[in-house]
């Protein structure tokens, strides 16, 4: 062990167990308990990484999860790896391994370090103006940012751990486990309020568990001792469900947070297996208490970013609870009495504390008494003018202030030291507050934003509401708990409490310098290197709102959101713009509060569940007749059925053929089905459709087509009239869920006078469409005694039947102008009559084929797809099927946009069929479509929207969208392609059997 | 994330609901007799209020059924539901 700065056993710490871990390759030993970080300050470490822009080494500056600068890598180079984790909130175990970030090609020596030497040049928007230009360049850039200031490296390999969703659902949630979050869990319980309280540490107690003050005392106790028994006492009441190591991340309207419960990152890898990880708990709370306490501010002064400076409530927590001691010679920094409690506690441990610079004139509290008491040098009114030591703080320079504060004046004193604890003053965390849309107000006397306007049930107590001193946070929780719950009284009501009075501050947000600011570095933003420089350039260069500031100059805009540095940057602006910080306000504070890793946001959702799927009865027999599938929508369809190691275009070819020329079977059940009955169905059907339905007579089938109300088409299918008031509507794959809410919104709110009832069907039936010249031998054989003849089962006619037990309804219906069948059965029949039809149909060669041979079919015959060929901004005239456009139909959905001026318009886009004049070359689907080359600006006249080699044509086919293609029949265009231009004419859309013999065949 | 108040199956998650965009727009009976411009101010102009506005829900992977909603879309307070061929409230 290099150096132990160990100073006494604490309570908190098991120094019984040793855990060895590695940073930065070399091997350390810290106790059960340790965070790195108080492991590593333990080692005397205090450099852990680099900072993002300049590279200027850092240290640990906090003990909790709003540090900006002691982010590392943990376990790098495995798959459990993970970057940008705080190491004040990594708890150690055995075999952990960490390293810093940022830092290139090692974290004592660093080739970005560089920009530090260099950082005239790199002011507040230097990224926007400098690596903007030339766009071209934006590679290079991009290469040498993300090598030299790397944010930490993504993991390469499958996550091995596994996360979890959980809802919950309780009375009152209470978020933070510190002094007021324990009694207001405590007799939210009590009062039979279902009670969730939740911590982001594996403690409860927050700063009171390790606070002995001789000044605090509660019930004539410390204040540490009281809380250890409220703590105790916690596991034995009923209604309260208490939750360590969970961070809520977001805070939603109508109280829905979403909290993770980190489970096994503090465990060995070998406990760490087939366990969950960490579980996204997404909460519902009726009433939400919020307990999320202060911060602790940093001051801004030249060169405040040293290894070594930290937070002076940082340095009192790792000597009083982890037995740390972050410097052997220490001085404080201070605007208030914050700092005091910390030098006495390490005077009390014997630890030196050269001296305190306090930035008042005086303070007479009982502690700044103790500290005088001790001996402890006080410098008042001085200011720190400049820091040095480059790895690690070795001294400071102090100057008097100037009665104003704004200068400094007298002789400089130079003081060695190689810890500076700073305190700022606090700033209530009123993050999740802000996040669930409650509305702020700032408080000039201690120069904090505070919870003003509840958007919820919700309520803020202890320090995150402004209340900093014990007594008065729990005569506030008192009073506030008992209106919030509607409760008469608490079990603290009449706690006897002592603590000190309250303390003076001195609030200067930018602290002079005996140099020129232009020479200085006040970090505001330590993670994002934004100095009070570059705020002052921001405003400078006309900047006036916070939102703008802070992007152009970054400030919080890291990983810790600013958490630390937020409110001087808005006390900066308001001091140099000279407006109130009252009117100046905040930025947003935005969720996750703390970051979230990508697995506890997808939980479960991943591999096959990272999305549903819908599979249809036959996909058995699809998969194992090797079908490849595509998706439609959320289906699952066969897509073709390749044999031999057939390439797609050869199975699609072979399969075509097959279809014209003998049988074909496809597996249609995918499309939408839903099923209509009521005395005024077929007025429904008058009103949604474009086409008449009055007179479909009963066991009839007709082809649809749907408008939107701006007349452009929506959705086709063919639907069948079952009986009287009775009616089967087939909707296209992807369109049925959005058709029938469609339907049942026109049903329920335009014409609820109409008796008419929709059920979705999809599921219920599965459907075998066998199509081709021999479709009528094979339903012959399956069904013998049903007539077949044209008489009796024309086409576009249905009929009833049963195949042994399995009843059927069959339509003799066409999708690809073949004489064909589709045969409906209960879904789970799907697979038996499939395997009739292919048992039936092998003397005729039965060829399964799939979705890519149907569009080939249809597109031969000129057949639109919806959501192919049309794209929302075709109306049933561009399609050139007026001839389904009722014109005595008083009213359809859409009918009255097709009369508007612009639908009518002639230079319209409308689909037409192109011939490519090489009958070999098959064009791309999107291509565009011109008649003039060497035209500038070229004039597009359209796009290809089906595109195919047609095997029974034996030539290219396509349809596509022309303007004015309606009257260009015949008339070449062109198709520029990046390496060619394409010769091609204008043709009618229906290339093969144009007067539609077979489908009567 | 709201919770609505389906006036046929009561409190649900939103994930429930599908929004369905301004409440008592009425499809005009004779389309045929409007002119383009009024035939447009149906089909194209909606309001977008900061404040109370009235608007058309569906419990869309609930019970299927329309009903109406008073939003303050600044606050998303959700201040009354009412069914389906009701009548607004005047305020
Ligand atoms: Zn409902």
């Amino acid at each position: 062990m290099s150096a132990n700065l160990r100073v006494k056993s604490s309570e908190f710490i098991d120094e019984t167990v040793r855990i060895s871990f590695k940073f930065n390759g070399k091997t350390y030993y810290g106790f059960k308990g340790d965070t790195l970080a108080s492991a590593l300050l333990a080692n005397d470490i205090h450099l852990v990484g680099r900072s993002f822009k300049y590279h200027r080494p850092r240290g640990i500056m906090t003990a909790g999860s709003e540090e900006p600068n002691a982010i590392v890598q943990v376990n790098d180079k495995t798959n459990r790896t993970e970057p940008n984790v705080r190491a004040t909130e990594v708890e150690i175990y055995e075999g952990l391994e960490a390293s810093s970030q940022n830092c290139w090609p090692s974290v004592n020596f660093d080739i970005g370090g560089i920009n530090n030497a260099i950082s005239a040049f790199l002011p507040a928007g230097f990224y926007y103006k400098t690596f903007m230009w030339p766009a071209s360049f934006w590679e290079k850039y991009e290469y040498f940012i993300r090598h030299s200031a790397g944010l930490g490296k993504s993991p390469t390999e499958k996550d091995p751990d596994i996360y979890d969703h959980r809802n919950i659902h309780c009375d009152v949630l209470v978020v933070g486990a510190g002094i007021s979050g324990i009694l207001a869990a405590k007799n939210a319980a009590k009062n039979n309020f279902k009670t969730l309280l939740v911590d982001e540490k594996n403690e409860l107690g927050g700063a009171t568990i390790y606070q002995n003050r001789e000044f605090n005392k509660i019930d004539n106790q410390s204040s540490s001792d009281w809380i250890k028994k409220e703590i105790q006492e916690l596991s034995n009441i009923k209604n309260l469900e208490i939750k360590t190591r969970t961070s809520v991340a977001a805070y939603h309207g109508y109280n829905y947070l979403l909290a993770r419960e980190n489970l096994t990152d503090h465990l060995e890898k070998k406990d760490k297996q087939d366990k969950i990880r960490q579980r996204l708990l997404k909460i519902r709370a009726k009433k939400v208490i919020l307990a999320t306490g202060a911060l602790e501010r940093p001051l801004i002064f030249n060169n405040n970013d040293r290894p070594g400076i930290m937070l002076s409530s940082a340095v009192k927590k790792y000597a009083d609870f982890y037995g740390v001691v972050s410097g052997k010679k220490n001085i404080f920094f201070t605007n208030n009495d914050s700092a005091y409690e910390s030098a006495l506690c390490l005077h009390n441990k014997g630890i030196q504390v050269e001296a305190i610079i306090d930035i008042r004139e005086k303070s007479d509290s009982n502690i700044v008494k103790a500290v005088k008491k001790a001996g402890i040098t006080i410098h008042w009114s001085h200011t720190i003018v400049d820091t040095k030591g480059y790895k690690k703080l070795n001294s400071i320079s102090v100057m008097k202030l100037s009665n104003d504060g704004l200068s400094v004046i007298g002789n400089k004193i130079n003081i060695s030291c190689d810890c500076l604890g700073v305190a700022g003053g606090w700033t209530p965390a009123v993050h999740l507050f802000t996040q669930s849309g409650g509305k702020l107000t700032f408080d000039e006397n201690d120069k904090v934003f505070l919870p003003n306007k509840y958007p919820s049930d919700q309520l803020c107590v202890g320090s995150c509401n402004g209340d900093f001193k014990i007594k008065e946070i729990i005569n506030n929780l008192s009073i506030n708990l008992k209106k919030f719950l509607n409760i008469e009284k608490t079990d603290f009501d009449n706690l006897s409490v002592d603590s000190e009075k309250e303390n003076s501050k001195r609030n200067i947000w930018l602290l002079p310098s005996n140099k020129p600011i232009g020479k200085t570095k006040p970090f505001v933003d330590y993670q994002n290197d934004a100095t009070a420089k570059d705020i002052k350039l921001a405003l400078r260069e006309g900047f006036r709102s916070i939102e703008h500031v802070k992007r152009y100059t970054t400030t919080g805009m890291g990983t810790d959101q600013g958490k630390l540095g937020n409110m001087h940057a808005l006390g900066i602006i308001a001091d140099t713009a000279g407006v109130k910080m009252g009117d100046l306000g905040t930025t947003t504070f935005r969720p996750p509060y703390t970051p979230l890793t990508f697995g506890t946001i997808v939980g479960r959702n991943v591999g096959e569940y990272f999305d549903t799927f819908r599979r249809t009865p036959m996909n058995d027999w699809h998969i194992e007749n090797k079908a490849e599938f595509e998706n439609v929508g959320q289906w699952k369809r066969a897509w073709y059925y390749p044999i031999n190691g057939e390439t797609m275009h050869e199975s699609v070819q072979r399969e075509s053929i097959a279809a014209r020329e003998s049988v074909g079977i496809l597996d249609a059940s995918t499309l939408g089905k839903i099923d209509i009955q009521g005395s005024d169905a077929s007025e429904f059907l008058n009103r949604v459709y474009t086409n008449a339905w009055s007179k479909l007579g009963i066991g009839k089938c007709r082809y649809g087509l749907m408008l939107n109300e701006d007349g452009m088409v929506y959705d086709d299918g063919v639907t069948t009239r079952l009986g009287e008031n009775h009616y089967l509507m087939t909707t296209t794959t992807g369109g049925a869920a959005n058709v029938l809410g469609k339907l049942e919104d026109y049903l329920q709110t335009e014409w609820p006078e109409l008796d008419v009832y929709l059920t979705s069907v999809t599921d219920h039936y599965a459907t075998a469409s066998i199509c081709g010249p021999n479709s009528k031998k094979i339903l012959n054989k399956i069904i013998p005694d049903l007539d077949l003849s044209e008489e009796n089962f024309p086409h576009m006619s249905f009929k009833n039947a049963q195949i042994e037990n399995i009843k059927c309804r069959i339509m003799r219906i066409s999708f690809t102008g073949e004489h064909s069948y589709e045969i409906n059965v209960q879904a789970n029949f799907g697979k038996a009559i499939w395997e009739k039809c292919m048992e039936a149909g092998k003397e005729f060669n039965i060829t399964p084929y799939g979705t890519e041979t149907m569009h080939l079919l249809r597109a031969e015959k000129g057949f639109i797809i919806v959501g192919q060929d049309t794209d929302g901004t075709m109306t049933p005239i561009d399609l050139q099927m007026d001839w389904i456009v009722s014109k005595k139909k008083y009213d359809f959905i859409g009918k009255r946009s097709l009369y508007r001026s612009d639908t009518m318009k002639e230079e319209r886009k409308q689909l037409v069929g192109l011939l490519t004049d090489d009958p070999s070359i098959v064009l791309e689907e999107g291509a565009q479509i011109v008649s003039e080359l060497n035209q500038s600006p070229v004039n597009m006249l359209g796009h290809v929207t089906s595109s195919y080699y047609s095997p029974n044509l034996k030539k290219s086919i396509a349809l596509a969208v022309v303007r004015n293609g309606k009257n260009m029949m015949g008339k070449k265009l062109f198709i520029p392609m990046e390496d060619k231009t394409i010769n091609v004419t204008v043709a009618n859309p229906v290339f093969f059997d144009s007067k539609n013999k077979r489908i009567n065949a | 994330m709201f919770v609505i108040n389906c006036p046929y199956c009561g409190e649900r998650d939103q994930q429930e609901f599908k929004a369905g965009g301004e409440a008592h727009i009425e499809r005009p009976k004779q389309p045929t007799e409007l002119s383009d411009d009024e035939w447009a101010e149906y089909l194209f102009m909606r309001k977008n209020i900061k404040g109370v506005q009235f608007e058309r829900w569906n419990h869309a992977h609930g019970c299927r059924k329309w009903f109406n909603m008073v939003r303050d879309t600044s606050n998303d307070e959700i201040k009354l539901i009412y069914k389906m061929g009701e009548r607004p409230p005047s305020e």
